[in-house]
């Protein structure tokens, strides 16, 4: 994909899994522009896409009835309340006057604006804007939702509602959704899989559980002592140990061969034996941020 | 257990075939216009010209003396149509400078575009909104004046005299109405403001105007440069199609030609404009 001198997507190849996926990377990594293609905006310069199984070049309009997109950028039809934009949005899709209208007011109920409905949307607040933008989306029922940043410009506690949507989607209602965010505890909260993007190329893909690595327990560790010669210690007792500030490292110890989990108490013990003298020792969990700095840092 | 479940519920109902959107824009379109009183006021002035002939054709037909001054001619017809033409003007610059521009101000194109529907469907029923109010003040009226006119005298001998009339009504309401609306909505396409829009389009029409009367002027009266002016073009081939002198010398096809590439270049403009993403290189 090539936007004059700059090309967005190159050398990508991914396969998006059923259920809910999330499309990770930093701004201008390429995620609204891989949509985009997948929506067919955009011709892909090389290269055959497909979604649900028909080629986006081939099939545009098959795919865009049984897909939904909720755009990143503030985007209504103007002069409309918001029951009838969404009705109008199902009629549009196909969708009859009379079932689209029934459709609109379960949907804008569903999404939280049931008591705004009959309000111009031109008056909404932004998170209510972002609201009625998973609204339309929703109308014709789709079997696979494109969510372009979807919690951008919310406050807390609308953004705490807005995942829970997209969590009950994906997971409850049987919908599929590709989730395109820079917000990692947004895709972590709501997804099971992750493609990670960076440079308009794929860094990272897979279950988000697999990337996360084995399981274990990871710990923030701080020592007085010789820091080289416990960091062999530690890894000649199967630990990992990456360096993040000055002197702190982040230690992961994985579970016993025995498949018992091991915790603080292995390193202390280690510490103990070693003459090493522990100062700082926090818990952390693996998380997708581990991943996506993982993946970025590969890059 | 709750009365009524207001979760999300999937979708087990009909579906209608591709290719019907731009009839739910169109029909959207209208009735969201149609709720504006003021364009309802402005509908209702379109229609004075009407009363106003009908008065004349009756007067003439039921008072004999009236009849050399005030009888339908075929020139009657095209007069008509030519001074509907403010109406078509202002009917234009009301509906149609915010029909793409307002869309795009407001992102709906994205919206438009990821729903199954073509960008030609998209035009086409934002083009049939204009289009069926600009039939409403031009071919509606006219026609419903031949009938009239043989309602009121109660013969067809008029209509049997000037059978060409009911084409040539159609023939040059279509040509005004299409050229109206592919320019506007070609227009509406380049800007997100419609205000700008609709100087830009009163601007063109009477900028072009101006060209055609300074050249006019300069040239002594020779009206061989009216190929410069978008009414005047109009005009010309609007004479032609009612079998009446051209009141000017440009030739007629080049006239036509004009209107026909002014509006092969809205279309590529309206092609190249509408899109789900505005790509910036």
């Amino acid at each position: 994909m090539i936007y004059g001198k700059n090309q967005a997507l190159k050398n990508v190849t991914a396969r998006f899994a059923r259920g809910a996926v999330g499309l990770l990377g930093p701004n201008g990594a390429g995620k609204s522009t891989m949509l985009k293609s997948l929506l067919g905006f955009v011709k892909p310069d090389h290269g055959k896409m497909s979604v649900l199984g028909l080629d986006v070049a081939a099939s545009p309009l098959e795919i865009r009835s049984r897909i939904g997109y909720m755009p990143e950028n503030d985007a209504h039809i103007p002069g409309m309340t918001a029951v009838a934009f969404v009705a109008y949005c199902g009629e549009l899709a196909g969708l009859p006057a009379v079932d689209a209208m029934q459709r609109a007011h379960e949907v804008l109920y569903y999404v939280g604006l049931g008591e705004a409905r009959y309000r111009n949307i031109e008056t909404y607040s932004t998170g209510m804007k972002q609201r009625i933008k998973l609204a339309q989306a929703l109308v014709h029922d789709p079997d696979l939702l494109f969510l372009d940043e979807p919690t951008n410009g919310m406050d807390p506690k609308g953004r705490d509602e807005m995942l829970e949507l997209v969590h009950d989607l994906g997971h409850n209602k049987n919908v599929s959704l590709i989730l395109s965010s820079h917000l990692l505890p947004d895709v972590e909260y709501t997804c099971d899989h992750v493609i990670v993007m960076d440079k308009g190329q794929i860094a990272a893909q897979g279950p988000i559980e697999e990337l996360k690595g084995p399981a274990g327990r990871v710990f923030e560790l701080r020592i007085k002592g010789d820091l080289a010669a416990f960091i062999d210690v530690l890894r000649g007792a199967g630990m990992e140990c990456h360096s993040t500030e000055a002197d702190v490292m982040r230690v992961f110890v994985p579970h016993g061969t025995d498949g018992v989990e091991r915790d603080q108490r292995a390193i202390f013990a280690l510490a103990a034996r070693h003459g090493a003298q522990v100062r700082h020792l926090r818990p952390s969990i693996p998380t997708l941020e581990d991943v996506f700095a993982k993946a970025l840092g590969e890059q | 257990m709750p009365i009524h479940d207001q979760s999300y519920r999937r979708y087990r109902g009909h579906r209608s075939a591709l290719g019907r959107s731009w009839l739910v824009i169109a029909s959207a379109g209208i009735k969201q216009t149609i709720k504006k009183r003021v364009f309802l006021g402005l509908l209702l002035m379109g229609w004075f010209q009407f009363i106003g002939r009908a008065i004349a054709i009756w007067l003439a037909s039921n008072m004999p003396q009236t009849a050399p001054l005030l009888a339908p001619t075929a020139e009657t017809f095209r007069d008509f149509l030519d001074k509907q033409g403010f109406f078509v003007f202002v009917v234009t610059i009301y509906i149609g400078a915010g029909l793409i521009a307002n869309d795009r101000r407001a992102n709906a194109l994205q919206i438009y575009l990821s729903k199954p529907l073509l960008r030609t469907e998209y035009i086409a029923g934002k083009a049939a909104i204009l289009f069926t109010f600009l039939m409403m003040v031009t071919w509606v009226p006219a026609i419903l004046l031949l009938f009239v006119q043989v309602m009121f005298t109660g013969s067809f001998a008029f209509l049997k005299a000037n059978l060409f009339l009911f084409p040539a009504i159609t023939v040059a309401s279509l040509l005004q109405v299409v050229l109206a609306t592919f320019t506007m909505l070609a227009l509406s396409s380049l800007s997100k403001s419609s205000r700008y829009v609709a100087v830009l389009y009163a601007g063109i029409l009477f900028f072009s105007a101006a060209i055609y009367g300074a050249m006019y002027a300069i040239t002594g009266g020779n009206t061989s440069f009216s190929y410069l002016s978008l009414s005047a073009n109009l005009s010309q081939v609007c004479d032609v199609i009612f079998r009446l002198p051209p009141r000017y010398t440009t030739p007629w096809p080049v006239s036509f030609t004009v209107i026909l590439g002014l509006i092969v270049l809205s279309i590529s403009v309206l092609e190249r404009r509408v899109r789900g993403v505005e790509v910036v290189t």
